[in-house]
């Protein structure tokens, strides 16, 4: 009872300060830009909640600091880079002409590629372009294979160990699922487009009663941001409402007691292991769009998602989320032409900012529960 | 004279009233035991006159002076040393170096920096730490790591340990929880033999009362946060109240 | 000798004789042969080995002593970069007031962050660290590029002012080349060559007085383990509530450990400059911090002779396996079948080698950390203690006896 009231209170105090933040800023810059600011933010807030989504899951659960959790991100990035890759395979269909452009001859006669082949021309190429929301559909059992065979062959061995050794080890397997990746595609950036029809921009200005083009936000930002809220709600409806999930949330309490209460919890911890990567790697995927992946992307994200973590509360769900929206859009006012005018360099440094700010003055985040990660 | 007051301490945990109103008084150089059913907010006291809780009112006087809002450190300067429910020792070093520490904390004060002599220099800690040893009957055990001692000896250094610092008042949290009987009887010997042999004020948290009875001079009974009675042993056994708020518990 | 126990005055001689013969130690291979690549005895290689290991030595004093992980000493390495490069563009190119000033500004940039991210322990203190590291990483990209130098990074050039006197090495060279970093004329990169036979020992005067900081680092890293103050500290790591409840106040002893890590990299920054005068913002990189924490823990934690081990180790192979390429990997493998045994040998191992060597210390970084978790030292312990015919020991047991 308790416990229900505190995490009530923490709400209020959530919204009411989300409120206040709303106001000052519309105040300072007016309702407009603050508007068009928060907009902004939150597909990068977005992409940092579910990244620390899964990261406090497993640390809740399992009580493990996976420092490989960023490189389960980038990973499911590549798995659409890698079903692209797929898709140019083909074959040179016999009596194919050599290409020439002006007389000139290169690159020999032109392959067909065998997605076209199979569905033909049009479809395949439709099939192709459509290449990022499908390999959703491959991402989810492809991350949740790696992270069960991650659980299975490593972490379960680091459970008794100091969270020093933890965080090793799995900085250590993150270097090496990037050097992989790296090896495998190259350090550059590789592009993997948002399909054709969901390119361009929609004006959210206008709904909403601004001036015309005031906010100007691309299809396919919204479409991560709907995900990601999609995601969000699934994983805690799943918790809230399964009996699976209701042991997942007891063991987090407590786990020994559910131990002992014959349920083996272990098998459900590894599994949920497997989630939390499949949300990482959805997380990945649907970002391709956004930002073009390269090999490190996974620490770049995995640095500020450990603040973002840390700052809603090791252990605490809705205070990743939080966290990572207010992040999000903190970050996007940061970058502001106004803003870096006057204080040069914010847009760099808030977020680090903002979590010293909060960790000195809340020692356990925003939502973080007492006792969690303090030996 | 009394050491220790605590008048009129209250403490809240969100709905609940962990103390109320409580009063006590320790005498200088008394045991006075503070018994009571789980629950009824022993530890809670006792966080509160260390330094780790802060009361929502009330004074907490050690010696005439105020130890609320100082810190754990600063209040055992001021000359209360605590023993833990579990012994909390320093697993990692040794038996010697455990003692020497609070034997610094004596000398120096809660902090100096002493970083270019070594350790074996310090000829007085060196003495002061063999001499506690030694009346710990433990000196034979001084190079072994404190981790690997049984759950007695730990308890025998950390008593040990508090009395390096030549504390005015000594607290003692449940010092037998957990023990088997014969760890139990030899540390109820100690207790007695420091309580003989030093200038020294107990002040002890128990749930077992034939550690109690065999100790204390004067007894305060906890109950849903609130003293109930406090008096001598021999009245407290009798005592209708007493057998009323332990009653589903244990039987006195 | 030196106010230390036997056992420490010999680990301190053994390790300054190591110092003083690495160039022959180093270089086994005679020129020409096939193992010549393995040869870790030239001097660009041989002063990160020294300099890397007086950073892993002064993390060790916080990390090893306290348990607290910091993952953000970077910022005091590039700190100290920065300020040694500043003093030889503005005063002087002789290296010691720019090894000075290094040591000094690390030192009060480690005092501001130690003191606000000691206010949380555990994992709080290691992402406070860390996002302090990280804004300073941030800020030398961007608003303090005039500083810095940005992402093109800073190096010495001919008309910087130097304002001291040509004597104390001020001025621009009269030959009009840039000046390189010395100590009261001699300059750092000097070398001499003693060839004998195939083999030639390269002696170069900036590693030695690397190596030559090394050893006072080191020596005060002994005197700080074997007193008070160093048990202080491993209490800290011990249980930090008893030493609280005993009196005693942790966080000065925390921030002093702090300060005292955060100067021993700053140094290590400031040789880096004088070594080879350039720097940029990479080395500043949380990256950086993580590699620090590898050598220490590789070498061991809380042990005296782990964290320069570890430096070593790790240095040498990013040296060596970024040298390794397919052409030398084939004249490797010769002997080999052609065909493809040996192309699987060469194509495994290129894996792990040339550019792709990140994956090699990535493999290692989990091995240690799987299979030792005492890191190298507790390795050759327990090697030495199975030929003695001793049973095993603790791990811990040489570092943490108590000094008498």
């Amino acid at each position: 009872m308790d416990s229900s009231k505190n995490s009530l209170m923490n709400a209020g105090l959530a919204i009411g300060g989300v409120l206040l933040f709303f106001v000052a800023m519309s105040s300072l810059f007016g309702m407009q830009t603050t508007v068009a600011q928060i907009v902004n933010g939150l597909d990068k807030g977005a992409a940092y909640a579910l990244i620390a989504l899964g990261l406090t899951l497993i640390f809740g659960t399992l009580g493990v600091v996976n420092f490989a959790h960023g490189a389960l991100f980038m990973l499911g990035a590549f798995v659409t880079v890698m079903l692209n890759d797929m898709m140019t395979w083909g074959f040179v269909p016999e009596g194919a002409e050599t290409q020439s452009v002006g007389g000139f001859s290169f690159g020999g006669p032109k392959e067909t590629p065998y997605i076209e082949h199979w569905f033909g021309e049009t479809t395949g190429q439709l099939i192709a372009g459509w290449s990022v929301p499908l390999s959703l559909i491959i991402a989810v059992p492809i991350m949740i294979l790696i992270g069960v065979a991650m659980e299975r062959g490593l972490i379960k061995y680091f459970y008794k160990r100091p969270h020093a050794d933890q965080i090793l080890v799995t900085f250590g397997l993150a270097i090496i699922l990037q050097e992989i990746v790296k090896y495998n595609f190259g350090a550059m950036s590789i592009q993997a487009p948002e399909p054709d029809s969901l390119r361009g921009a929609m004006d959210l200005g206008v709904l909403l009663g601004f001036d015309e083009g005031a906010i100007r936000y691309p299809y396919w930002r919204l479409i991560y941001f709907g995900f990601a809220a999609l995601v969000v709600t699934a994983v805690f409806a799943f918790l809230q409402f399964t009996t699976f999930g209701m042991v997942i949330r007891a063991g987090m309490a407590d786990r020994e007691t559910v131990g002992l209460l014959g349920i083996n919890v272990d098998r459900r911890f590894t599994l949920m292991f497997g989630l939390a990567a499949a949300i990482a790697g959805v997380a990945g995927v649907m970002y391709n769009p956004i930002v073009p992946p390269n090999y490190h992307m996974g620490m770049d994200f995995l640095v500020i998602s450990f603040v973002v973590v840390v700052v809603g509360g090791m252990g605490s769900l809705p205070g990743a989320v939080l966290a990572g929206l207010l992040l999000g859009v903190l970050e996007s006012f940061a970058s502001m032409q106004v803003v870096l005018e006057t204080l040069p360099g914010t847009n760099q440094i808030v977020i680090y900012l903002a979590a010293i700010i909060i960790l000195l003055t809340r020692p356990r985040g925003l939502m973080g529960r007492k006792g969690v990660m303090e030996d | 004279m009394s050491i220790l007051e605590v008048k009129g301490v209250n403490k809240r945990f969100g709905g609940l009233q962990a103390l109320g109103d409580v009063n006590l008084s320790v005498q200088e150089k008394t045991v006075h035991a503070i018994i009571g059913p789980n629950g009824a907010g022993k530890s809670t006291l006792l966080n509160c006159l260390v330094g780790k809780l802060i009361p929502d009112t009330g004074s907490v006087m050690f010696d005439g002076q105020s130890v609320l809002g100082r810190t754990p450190f600063e209040i055992n300067q001021m000359g209360i040393s605590r023993v833990f429910q579990t012994p909390e020792i320093f697993g990692d070093l040794t038996v010697m170096e455990n003692m020497m520490i609070p034997c610094f904390a004596k000398r120096d004060g809660s902090f100096e920096m002493n970083a270019w002599g070594s350790v074996g220099s310090q000829k007085d800690i060196v003495e002061h730490a063999e001499e506690v040893l030694e009346d710990m009957n433990m000196a034979d055990k001084r190079n072994m790591m404190a981790s690997s001692m049984s759950r007695g000896d730990k308890r025998r250094l950390e008593i040990g340990m508090c009395l390096a610092q030549e504390p005015r008042l000594l607290l003692l949290d449940e010092p037998t929880a957990g023990m088997a009987r014969a760890d139990t009887n030899n540390t109820i010997d100690l207790l007695k033999e420091i309580k003989d042999t030093r200038d020294i004020t107990i002040a002890i948290i128990e749930h077992d009362m034939h550690v109690v009875f065999s100790l204390a001079e004067r007894i305060t009974v906890l109950a849903q946060g609130t003293p109930l009675v406090e008096d001598v042993p021999d009245n407290i056994k009798g005592n209708p109240k007493v057998r009323e708020a332990y009653l589903g518990e244990a039987q006195v | 000798m030196f106010g230390l126990n036997g056992k420490d005055t010999l680990l301190l001689v053994a390790v300054a004789l190591l110092v003083a013969f690495a160039p022959i130690l180093m270089n086994p291979f005679p020129q020409g042969s096939a193992l010549e690549i393995f040869n870790g005895g030239y001097p660009a290689l041989m002063q990160r080995f020294v300099i890397f290991g007086i950073f892993a030595v002064g993390f060790n004093i916080l990390f090893g002593l306290t348990g607290y992980l910091s993952f953000g000493h970077a910022a005091f390495l590039g700190a100290g970069s920065y300020a040694a490069m500043w003093m030889m563009k503005l005063l002087t190119i002789n290296v010691i007031p720019a090894l000075i000033f290094s040591v000094i500004i690390a030192g009060i940039i480690s005092l501001a962050i130690g003191y606000v991210s000691l206010r949380r322990s555990g994992i709080y203190f290691s992402i406070l660290t860390l996002a302090f590291a990280q804004m300073a990483f941030q800020l030398a990209q961007s608003v303090l590029q005039p500083i810095t130098g940005g992402e093109t990074g800073l190096q010495t050039n001919l008309n910087d002012p130097r304002i001291l006197p040509q004597f104390l090495g001020g001025g621009s060279n009269v030959d009009g080349n840039i000046p390189k970093p010395s100590l009261f004329g001699l300059e750092m990169s000097s070398t001499y060559d003693l060839v004998m036979g195939p083999w030639t020992f390269v002696f170069n005067w900036g590693y030695y007085i690397s190596g030559l900081m090394l050893l006072i680092a080191l020596y005060i890293s002994i005197r700080i383990f074997r007193s008070p103050f160093g048990m202080m500290l491993r209490s800290i790591k011990s249980n930090q509530q008893r030493l609280n409840y005993t009196g005693l106040n942790s966080r000065p002893y925390m921030l002093t450990a702090f300060v005292i890590s955060g100067m021993y990299a700053g140094l290590a920054g400031g040789l880096l400059v004088a070594m080879d005068p350039q720097v940029g913002t990479e080395r500043m990189q949380w990256t950086a911090s993580g590699e620090v924490v590898l050598m220490t823990i590789l070498g061991g934690v809380g042990t005296l002779i782990g964290p320069i081990l570890g430096a070593s180790v790790i240095k040498y192979i990013e040296d060596i396996f970024s040298k390794f390429n397919d052409t030398v990997l084939n004249i490797w493998f010769d002997f080999l079948p052609d065909g493809i045994v040996q192309d699987g040998f060469v194509w495994a191992i290129s894996l792990f080698t040339g550019k792709q060597w990140h994956l090699a210390s990535g493999v290692i970084f989990m091995l240690v950390i799987i299979f030792l978790p005492g890191g190298l030292v507790s390795l050759t312990k327990s090697i030495g203690d199975r030929v003695r015919r001793k049973p095993a020991r603790d791990a811990n047991d040489a570092s943490t006896t108590p000094a008498e």
